[in-house]
Order: C-alpha cells, then structure tokens, then sequence
C-alpha cells in the first residue's frame, strides 16, 4: 500500500541491477542525505552535532569495515579497535612529518597503513579457521595496543603518551584541533562516510563482494570454482583495515581532539562487533542501524531516567546501564538473529502488503 | 650481530648464570599456568557439549568469588558460603539453559558467541551492582587454604614456594582427575561425551540436550568458583580478575578448543613461555610483553597446527 513497485517498469539491465530499484527507496535515500546534510547542521544543537552526530557516523564507518570482513567474508576478527588505533596513530605521525599537506590526503593515506597491517595480521587466516581465528586477530590487538603504549615513538615522545590533534586547515577554515567548529568538523566526517559507503555498496554488489560472499559461504567450495583464497581473504582484511584505519583518525581528528591509547583496546573491538551482529551480519544499512542503536542506547539510559523523574544514583546507573545493555543484547538476538537489518526487511514487506498479511 | 646475541645468546648465558632464578621463573609460570588451565578447562567443557564459546567464563569466576566473599561478609559461615555460592551457581546455569541457550537452540556459533558477551555484560553489572566495585579479600584462612612461602635451597640460590600455590596445583589435579572420572565412568558422563560428539545422535538415542547443557554450565561454574578462590588467594578479588579471560583465550586455542588435556598443557606452555618472555626477552622491548607474548606463542603454534595441539582434526567436505 504504502510501499509498493507497481507501475515502475524497468527498460533495461542496469536499472532493473540497480542497488535501489524502487523509487521510493530512492526518495528516502534522498530524504535522509537532505536530512543529515542540510536539516541537522542548520537545526542540530551543538549536543546533537558533537556528541550524538559525529560519533555516530564514525562508528557507523568502522562497522561498515569490520562487516566486509565478518559479515560479507565471513571472518571474524576482534581486532578492529588496534586497526583503527593505526589509521590515528598514523595519520598523527603523517601530519606531524609534513604539516604542509592537507590532513584530508593524510586520513586517507592512514587508511593504507591500516590496511598493509591487517594484511600482515590476515595472513595466518588461510590455514586458522573461526573462533582460532578470531583469538589470533587478538594477537594483532594486544600487539598494537603494547606499541601504542610502550612505543614513545608513536606518540612523538610526549611526556603525558597521548596524542594532542593540531590545528589543520582546509580553504583557510580549520577542520581538526580545537578551533574547528562542529559544523564544519560534522560535514568532514558525512563527506567521508557517505564516499566510503558508496564505495562499499559498489564493492559488495559487484564482482570483489560476490568472491567474498562465496569465501563466507563455503571457502573450500569458493577454492574449487576457481576464487583465489589467499588473495580473496588478504583483500578483505586489506579493505576492512582501510575503513577502520580512516574511522580511527577521523575518530581522533574529528571527534576526541586527542586520545590515550585506552581508546583503541579490546573494547572498542568488541564494541564495534556488538554493532556488526545487532545490525546484521553481510549488510550496510544494517552497520548503521547497530551504530545507531549500541551508541545511542546507553546515551539515552544516562537521559532519560533522571527527565522521567526517578533519584537513581550515578554509579547504579552505570551499572543497570550494563545489566540492561547485556539484557538487551540477548534479547535482541533471540528476538532477530539476522539483526535489525532483518527487521527493516521484514518491516518493508508488511508496509508493500499492507492491508493484506501476505 | 648485537641484537641477535641479545635475544639468541644473552638470555640462554643469564639462565646458565643463575638457575636458581630460572627454577623460580618456570614455578611462578607453571603456577600461573596451572589458573590459566583451570579458565580454559570452563571454556573447554561448555565448548564440547554446547558448542558454545562462552565469553563469560572469565566474568563467572569474578561472580563466584564475589559472591562467596559476599556471603561471608553478611556473616554466612566459610563453609556454609561455600554451599550456598555453589547453590547460586547451579542457579545461573538453570537460568542461561533457560533464558539464553533455550531460545538460541540451532542459530549460528557467532550468535550464541555474541549472546555469551550479552551475559558478560549482564553479570558485570549485576555483580558490582550487589557487591559494589571495590577489591574485596579472598577469605582464604576461613577455607582453611595455607600461607605462607617455603623456601627450597638449591643450585646455589633459594627458590621461594607460596603454600597457597601449592594448594592450587593439587586441587586443580584433583579437580581434573575428579572430571575424568565422571567423563569416562559415570551415567551422565557418558550423555555428555555422546553429546559432545554429535547432538543429533545424542538425541536421537534419548538424552536430553537441556538437562546436559545445565549440567555442563554448572560444571563450568564450579571450575569458575574453584578458580576464582585460588586466583583471589593470591590476589584480591575484584573485577580487574576478568581480564584473565582474555589471558585464557591464547590457552584454549593452543591445546584446542574441544580438549580437556589441551586445555591443561596448553595453560603450563602459556604460563612458563610467558614468564620466561617477560623475565628474560622482556627487558629487550620494553617491558609488558606480557599482554601479547601469549598470543604470539599460540599464533606460532596454529601456524602448524590449525586446530591445536589435542583439537580434533579439522576435515573439511563440499
């Protein structure tokens, strides 16, 4: 009724292999670009930019790497956090090399370093299969986190052994450090998440995603029709290391301004998995829905309690914070295995039939 | 050629120089090693019959130990807190049979992986929201558990024994020795193995899966409390104890996941690599190595064998 292809025709191939073949799928592609790109930085509360906005887009992008490797290749990794320790960690040694060059071209570049790491760190996953697999990616994670800890090269022997952001410009307007409006640091951040989403979507539906999907699926069978393992998994580790290596300097460039190396622990691996599985495995919309609700969820335990008018003490908040959020998580998973993204799916045929159950 | 005779020749002189050190070295990682097995013996029996990678076998020791601690400061008797931390456990593997495994039954390993952190998170909070988050003390006089350190001459040095390390290796062996047998000799031993083996047999010959599975997470419950009182012996009891998981991981996949030997030779090579690492490498990068030495260790290991040292063989069909 509400949602419905009836009477749009396709002509050709390509739009019937489009990624939105529907018309209003497009409509609110378009509506929700309008919405983030022009509504909220024009009506947004600073809060609403600084603390909800920006860090929701950055881990919406980190999620989106770790799911092209666990979701569309299948390999579970736990350590995105250290991958996306990297991405900061090398853009902060770049831009303090050669300050001259714009810090858009270093996010990207430490992108590629966080990549030729997970490389390295993919390799035993031709012969380590499943859960052995994602206890070595653990190695990579305690590895990286010692370095960024012990190394004082890293972090350019600061006395403190965090990272303070500069100041870098762009047409003149600062972008990073702390002089950078929030509008200004939101719009960096949703430039990039929308390329790199795009980006994404063309590599899942195309001929890289289809060799990864068959590896996710059957990786000996993928073998025998002719997908090259080796290369096929190293690609996906490269791929997914470039997303988090770019979520994690815009995370520490865009967002925190500065960062110990306590952000990137075991943690925040785990932290961006919850996303991938309550979002859903193998699905980009999905990677946002997780971000949206595992960073949302406890911002809005910590709001709302004192607004309804129940004294909870702080420190029990954070620990009812940790039994709900532990509730929540087997909840959403008895509820819908395949995540939200299912859900939406499941939401979208209701409203096509609608009034009509099937 | 001075780096390389830093880690390939001063180490090995240093340990010929002072064996008295190298003994109390490979004690101190034997007897670390000893816990490790313990954890990794929890994640090893729930792994077998449920297939199920419990993350929260490390949050379980913390629990149990705060709970028996809990209930001897309200005034419960040693012993009698003991009974009543072992009642509160078999209460938790009904309740996750129940909440957890029960609606999970058939859904992919990742799921049920993810459902375990669900349970992680939920037991932490739950747990400093009774007990409050600051370090408690092991009541470990009041288990009659020794004290004290014995000091053994030899090779020209002293090697210094914690009594209480003693105990735990001998309780950890009787433990395991009590495990092999209620494996390979008891009724239910035998449902659990036929289950470990294949669910779908297992059932079809009339062994019911839910009240294994129960069985199976209070078994894990029980290693959990055994290791959280000798862990907190030696240390304080706090939730600082769940990063002990993380050190049990490394264990598990080294002796591989589905064995209860592995879990225990893959503990002791943990726990004196990581020692002798820290003691005699260490210095060489900065100290810590600790936190990843493990890890190495065990990826070096599944380099040649993918399914660890005792781990069924992995056979892979179309």
């Amino acid at each position: 009724m509400f949602y419905r292809e009836a009477g749009q025709f396709k002509t050709n191939y390509a739009a019937d292999l489009a990624v939105f073949p529907i018309m209003q799928d497009r409509i609110g592609l378009a509506i929700i670009l309008f919405i983030a790109a022009v509504i909220i930085p024009w009506f947004g509360s600073s809060f609403l930019i600084q603390a909800v906005m920006i860090p929701f887009l950055i881990f919406s992008l980190a999620a989106i790497g770790l799911n092209l490797l666990t979701g569309y290749t299948g390999l579970l990794s736990l350590g995105t956090g250290a991958f996306m320790g990297v991405g900061a960690y090398a853009c902060y040694k770049l831009t303090s090399y050669f300050p001259s060059v714009n810090i858009l071209i270093w996010i990207v570049a430490s992108g590629f370093f966080s990549a030729a790491v997970g490389v390295l760190f993919g390799l035993p996953s031709l012969r380590i299969k499943g859960f052995y697999l994602a206890v070595a990616t653990l190695a990579a994670q305690f590895f990286l986190s010692w370095c960024f800890i012990r190394q004082p090269w890293f972090y350019n022997y600061n006395a403190s052994g965090a990272i303070e952001v500069p100041t870098r410009t762009l047409f003149g307007i600062p972008i990073t450090g702390a002089t950078a409006a929030d509008t200004t640091r939101y719009f960096v951040v949703l430039g990039f998440v929308v390329v790199m989403t795009w980006l994404a979507s063309n590599l899942v539906h195309g001929r890289i995603g289809r060799m990864w999907m068959a590896v996710r699926d059957m990786d000996l069978a993928a073998d025998l029709i002719g997908i090259r393992l080796l290369q096929t998994k190293l690609l996906a580790f490269a791929t997914s290391s470039f997303y988090c290596g770019v979520a994690g300097a815009l995370l520490v460039f865009l967002w925190y301004g500065g960062a110990e190396p306590a952000v990137f622990d075991v943690n925040l691996s785990f932290f961006i998995l919850f996303m991938v599985i309550i979002g859903g495995l193998g699905s980009l919309t999905g990677s946002f829905f997780g971000a949206a609700l595992i960073f949302i969820m406890p911002i809005a335990l910590r709001y709302f309690p004192p607004k309804l008018g129940i004294p909870v003490h702080p420190a029990t908040v954070e620990h009812i914070q940790y039994m709900i959020i532990g509730a929540l998580i087997v909840l959403f998973l008895i509820a819908e295995p395949a995540g939200l993204a299912r859900l939406w799916q499941v939401g979208k045929q209701k409203l096509r039939v609608w009034p009509f159950p099937y | 050629m001075d780096i390389l005779y830093k880690v390939f020749v001063d180490p090995f002189v240093q340990m010929g120089a002072a064996p008295d050190l190298l003994v109390q070295t490979l004690w101190e990682g034997l007897v670390a090693g000893v816990l490790y097995s313990l954890i990794a013996l929890g994640f090893v029996l729930i792994f077998k019959a449920s297939g199920v990678f419990n993350f929260a076998q490390g949050i379980m020791v913390v629990f149990a130990a705060l709970t028996l601690v809990g209930f001897h400061e309200h005034g419960v008797p040693a012993f009698l807190a003991l009974a009543l931390t072992i009642a509160v456990m078999f209460g938790l593997a009904f309740a996750v049979e129940r909440l957890i495994l029960r609606p999970l039954v058939n859904q992919p390993d990742i799921i049920l992986f993810m459902a375990t952190f669900g349970l992680t998170y939920f037991l932490i909070g739950f747990g400093e929201l009774i007990f409050g988050g600051e370090t408690k003390v092991m009541i470990a006089d009041q288990l009659l558990l020794p004290r004290g350190a014995i000091d053994i001459k030899m090779a020209g040095g002293f090697v210094s024994l914690q009594k209480i390390d003693i105990a735990a290796a001998i309780i950890a062996s009787l433990m395991v020795a009590t495990l092999a047998i209620f494996f390979q000799r008891t009724r239910i031993g035998r449902a659990l193995r036929a289950v470990a083996d294949s669910h779908r047999a297992a059932l079809s010959v009339g062994i019911s899966l839910e009240q294994i599975w129960v069985i199976v997470w209070f078994a894990a419950g029980l290693v959990a409390l055994t290791t959280g009182i000798m862990w907190g012996a030696r240390s304080d009891v706090s939730f600082a104890l769940e990063v002990i998981a993380l050190k049990a991981l490394p264990v598990l996949i080294l002796g591989g996941l589905t064995s209860i030997p592995g879990a225990i030779v893959g503990g002791l090579i943990i726990g004196v690599g990581e020692k002798l690492g820290e003691f005699y490498w260490g210095p060489l990068m900065g100290s810590g190595i600790e936190s990843w030495f493990a890890y190495v260790i065990a990826l070096i290991f599944l380099l040649f064998r993918p399914q660890g040292l005792f781990g069924e063989r992995i056979i892979e069909r179309i």
